[in-house]
């Protein structure tokens, strides 16, 4: 699969919340952030944890995230950032933004 | 939903940062995990999706290899690896041998 997104793309985390193996993590779906790296495309996880091959790989993005946006209550430094590995089906553009494919 | 495991954000208190040293047997599940991989007999996310399912009462009171092996077991079974009752069997010939005078 292209890549839906490149570097410097801003990304929000789909609010969806199925059953199952999930591998984005609860906290921060929601938020948005910005796409650092393409990681490569990889089978996806949540398909292989029920044996089957995952395939079409799915493109997988390093993406930052500024803590203060994550946490309300954050009280660390201003700029303190998060990096997460996300899944090409677990992110859309960033609402505002527009989708350059 | 909210997976039992999926706690980052919550309020569970101080991380207990000691370090300890790894039982054998600890060792032996961790291997064990590798060559199955290795064998295509078992993959990373069936190991995680089986954690995930143990039951959030098992899985607090089970330690971390603990539910490791729990997760490894049930893929065997539910692959066909093996048997239940080839399991049960040789756990009982584990069992008996290990009330046996050294």
């Amino acid at each position: 699969m292209t890549p839906r997104f490149k570097p410097g793309d801003a990304v929000t985390v789909r609010r969806a919340y199925p059953p199952g193996h999930i591998r984005t993590p609860h906290y921060i779906r929601g938020k948005s952030g910005v796409v650092e790296r393409i990681c490569g495309s990889f089978a996806n996880p949540e398909e292989l944890a029920y044996g089957r091959n995952g395939l079409p790989a799915q493109p997988l993005y390093r993406v930052r995230f500024t803590q203060g946006q994550v946490w309300p209550d954050y009280t660390g430094t201003a700029g303190d950032s998060l990096d997460i590995e996300i899944y090409e089906h677990w992110i859309e553009p960033a609402s505002g933004a527009t989708d350059a494919r | 939903m909210r997976g039992y495991h999926d706690v980052g954000g919550l309020s569970l208190g101080p991380i207990d940062k000691d370090q300890h040293d790894y039982a054998l047997w600890e060792k032996r599940v961790d291997a064990m995990l590798v060559l199955l991989a290795n064998k295509g007999l078992i993959t990373t996310d069936e190991l995680r999706l089986g954690i995930e399912t143990l039951g959030a009462d098992v899985y607090e009171r089970l330690g971390y290899y603990e539910r490791w092996i729990a997760s490894i077991t049930r893929a065997l079974v539910d692959r066909g690896v093996i048997t239940t009752d080839e399991l049960g069997r040789r756990m009982a010939d584990v069992g008996r041998r290990a009330q046996e005078p050294s």
